[in-house]
Order: structure tokens, then C-alpha cells, then sequence
């Protein structure tokens, strides 16, 4: 699947693991916790910046999932053509 | 004091299967935009208020889900060298202005003429757009490969050669994505007109792109990669404002997020694979059906303000759900496209792999 080359990429396991699990920790506590965290999120003022600490942090723990998880499925970019100069 | 903007918000109630469909329209939504650089937002809004949540609600929540999406987009394409960052922060700052001015027309249209001719001018300025931009990439992709030239490097535009030939002193940068000099008056204008459709029509990118290919002369897939940081960038600072007013569902966007992530990364790969001009198609073709989508709720609107005979309900209603139906076929069709380029594109290269293997064997 694009590794071509002779050698066989690692899959990465492990990391999909990892991000797995706190992205899913992270959803469970967005979900069960719901009540409060729209009570606090949605204040306004100063409390903004909530809503967009917790984008960040979703982005970049589920981000990581996702990424790994494609990887992990064999489906990655091209090998032959970069495409852009 | 929170319980009343609490209530102003409006927030809905989540079950299952309403989250499994913002799950399923956020994946095709990222897909598209991994993709062309943006597209997903004309639908996830309309998707999210025809479950009954606000219109500002569901503005905020697209936007909080819309600029973690192209971080994590803009940092793959980035890892395939597609992005210009300092392309990206230069439009997107100016964008951010656009998005304050579009915001302040709409403001004004929306106190002289009520809902209706606030609706009135957004589909309006989609079916101008759309028409006038989308046309001319479609045109452009469809001579691309009719010309059979689809392997060929893109050829920059004459109005693009002139836009880099002309010399301000004291306003020129170098891009990475032109590999030349241009002056920051002229991204700066075309900054602010992505910022002001993306505050009219929610895709800025149906401007951004064009503009960056045919104006100032970046290859596609750098374009679409580029407008990944403009939407970071102008979504950031939308997403605070509305976060100041306690608007933004953070559930809402975060389930969305959910499935767009995946689809983000999956587009992302897809434009590996891909001749630049499939870029310009995806993009055209979505431009034209969402054109017609927004045709169909023109007279809607010019009925609503006495400007044409009142339309009855049942016909208001039919059209309203056509239109909808329509636009998220356009995103469907999209999808469908990037997923058939890829796949195309992966079989080819296995192939290629396959071949050198066997020649090297011998």
C-alpha cells in the first residue's frame, strides 16, 4: 500500500491506541458531563476562551487518532509524486 | 445572569441518532475540505438548524468545529510541503477584517429589511458568486482535461503573470506558494473579500482558492492547502466572538469535529494522488450545484418581502427541502469525486510499485 521499497512500514499500533483511549475519555466526559460544561461554556465573556482551549485539545488528541488511524488502515500519501514544487 | 444567555443559546437536547448524522455530515464535510481547502460549512449549518438549533447557535458551533478541523488539515498538508503559512496568516488576518465588515452589512440588511431580505442577499451573493467563480474554475478544469494537458505543470494566468510583474516599493513579499514577489495590496483586498463571503455564505474558500490560483498565480494544490490557515486563522478569531456571547454548543461542534477529523485527514492523503485539475473540478462542480440550490430559494424570499406573488405554503416548503437536498448532494458528489480520484490514483501507483519491483527482480 504505498510502502513499495522492500520495507514494510510499522503500523502504528500503539500510538492509535493511546490517542484511542483519550479521545474517547474525552468524548465520554464532554457527553456525561454535558450539563455543567454548557453551563460553563456558554457564560460568555472571559469564559470564552473555554470553548477554544477545548477545540484545541480535541484537535490534536483526536487529530493524532484519526491520523494514526488511517495509517493504520495502510492508506497514506503517495509515495511517487509530492505533487508540488 | 448565565441562565438567560443559557436560554438565549438554546441549546438542544443530543440523542444517539442525531449524533451519528452530525458524526456522518461532519466526515464528508472534513473529507471535502482536506480537499479544496473548504466546503462542509453550506451544509453542517442548514444540518444543524433543521435539527432545531438556533441560526447564530448553529453559525458558532460550525465555526468552533471549522478551525481545529483546518489545523489538523493545514498540518498534514504542510507535512506534504502544499502549505504557505505566511500566505495563509497574510490573507487570513485580512480575511478576519472582512469577516467583521460582512458581519456589519448583514447587521444592516438584516434591521432594514427583516430575516427575508437578510436571506434575500445571501443567496443572492451565492448565485453571483458561485456563478461568475464557479463557472469560470469548472470551464477552466474541464479545458485542463479536454486539452489532455492534465499532466503538464499548471499554467499561471495572464492576469496572475501582471499581478506578480507589478512593483510597489515598500509593499512586496515573497511567497512561498507564487515563488515570487507581490505586493500586499493586492492579497490584502482579495483577503478581505474571502473574510466577507465567509461571513455571507460561510465557504470563504469559494473565493480564497480562486483567487490565489487565477489572481496571484499559486498552483491548486497549494491554494486549496493555503486556505486550510486563512479558515484557521479567521475561524479562531469568529469562534471567540461568539464564544464571548455564549453561543457556541461546544457538544455540537465537537461531535462534528468527531467525524471530521477523519474525513479531514482522508482529504488531506486524497490530494496526493490527484492531478492539480481535479481540485478545480471538485471545486467547480460543488460551486455549480450549491448555484442552483440557492437559485431555488430566491423566489422564496422575493415573495417573502411582496417583491413577486405570495407562493404557497406547500410550495414554499417543497422548495426549501430541495434546496437543502440539493446542497448536501453537492457535498455528496464531492466526496464521491475525491474518493474515486484516490482510489484511482492508489490502484495506479500500486501498479507502478508492482512494476519496478518486477523489473528490479530481473
Amino acid at each position: 500500500m504505498g510502502s513499495g521499497n522492500g520495507k514494510t512500514k510499522k503500523k502504528p499500533y500503539g500510538k492509535l491506541l493511546i490517542a484511542g483511549i483519550l479521545s474517547v475519555a474525552l468524548y465520554v466526559l464532554l457527553l456525561t458531563k454535558q450539563g455543567m460544561i454548557n453551563d460553563y461554556f456558554s457564560r460568555g465573556g472571559f469564559y470564552a476562551f473555554l470553548p477554544i482551549i477545548a477545540a484545541f485539545l480535541f484537535s490534536i488528541v483526536h487529530g493524532s487518532f484519526t491520523g494514526n488511524f488511517w495509517t493504520a488502515l495502510g492508506i497514506e500519501a503517495a509515495k511517487k509524486h509530492k505533487g508540488v514544487k | 445572569m448565565h441562565d438567560i444567555v443559557r436560554e438565549a443559546a438554546n441549546f438542544i437536547n443530543l440523542d444517539s441518532a442525531t449524533m451519528i448524522y452530525l458524526f456522518l455530515v461532519g466526515f464528508v464535510g472534513g473529507l471535502v475540505s482536506g480537499f479544496i481547502g473548504s466546503g462542509g460549512a453550506f451544509v453542517l449549518t442548514p444540518a444543524m438548524m433543521s435539527l432545531g438549533v438556533p441560526g447564530l447557535v448553529a453559525v458558532a458551533s460550525n465555526m468552533c468545529h471549522k478551525f481545529p478541523k483546518a489545523l489538523i488539515g493545514a498540518l498534514k498538508r504542510a507535512k506534504y510541503g502544499q502549505v504557505d503559512v505566511k500566505m495563509g496568516v497574510v490573507l487570513g488576518i485580512s480575511a478576519e477584517a472582512g469577516v467583521l465588515y460582512g458581519a456589519h452589512i448583514q447587521e444592516v440588511i438584516k434591521k432594514a429589511f427583516g430575516d427575508a431580505g437578510s436571506n434575500l442577499y445571501v443567496s443572492v451573493a451565492f448565485v453571483i458568486i458561485l456563478s461568475v467563480v464557479g463557472g469560470f474554475v469548472l470551464r477552466d478544469a474541464f479545458n485542463t482535461y479536454r486539452s489532455g494537458s492534465t499532466h503538464e505543470e499548471e499554467k499561471t494566468t495572464k492576469l496572475a503573470k501582471w499581478v506578480q510583474s507589478v512593483n510597489i516599493p515598500g509593499t512586496m513579499v515573497y511567497f512561498k506558494c507564487l515563488n515570487a514577489r507581490i505586493s500586499v495590496l493586492f492579497t490584502i483586498p482579495l483577503g478581505f473579500a474571502t473574510g466577507m463571503l465567509a461571513a455571507t455564505i460561510a465557504v470563504g474558500g469559494f473565493i480564497g482558492v480562486p483567487s490565489m490560483i487565477y489572481v496571484m498565480g499559486a498552483p491548486s494544490l497549494m491554494a486549496s492547502a493555503t486556505e486550510l490557515v486563512i479558515a484557521f486563522v479567521m475561524g479562531v478569531g469568529g469562534s471567540f466572538k461568539y464564544a464571548m456571547h455564549g453561543l457556541v454548543d461546544i457538544r455540537l461542534a465537537m461531535i462534528i469535529l468527531a467525524g471530521s477529523l477523519f474525513g479531514i485527514q482522508l482529504g488531506a492523503i486524497g490530494t496526493t494522488y490527484v492531478k492539480p485539475f481535479v481540485i478545480k473540478l471538485v471545486m467547480g462542480v460543488i460551486m455549480a450545484i450549491v448555484l442552483f440550490s440557492r437559485g431555488l430559494m430566491v423566489p422564496v424570499y422575493l415573495s417573502q418581502l411582496g417583491l413577486i406573488h405570495k407562493l404557497s405554503t406547500t410550495t414554499v416548503g417543497m422548495l426549501k427541502s430541495s434546496s437543502f437536498a440539493i446542497m448536501a448532494f453537492a457535498l455528496i458528489v464531492g466526496a464521491f469525486i475525491v474518493l474515486r480520484a484516490m482510489w484511482q490514483g492508489r490502484r495506479a501507483e500500486r501498479e507502478l510499485t508492482a512494476r519496478e519491483e518486477a523489473l528490479s527482480i530481473q
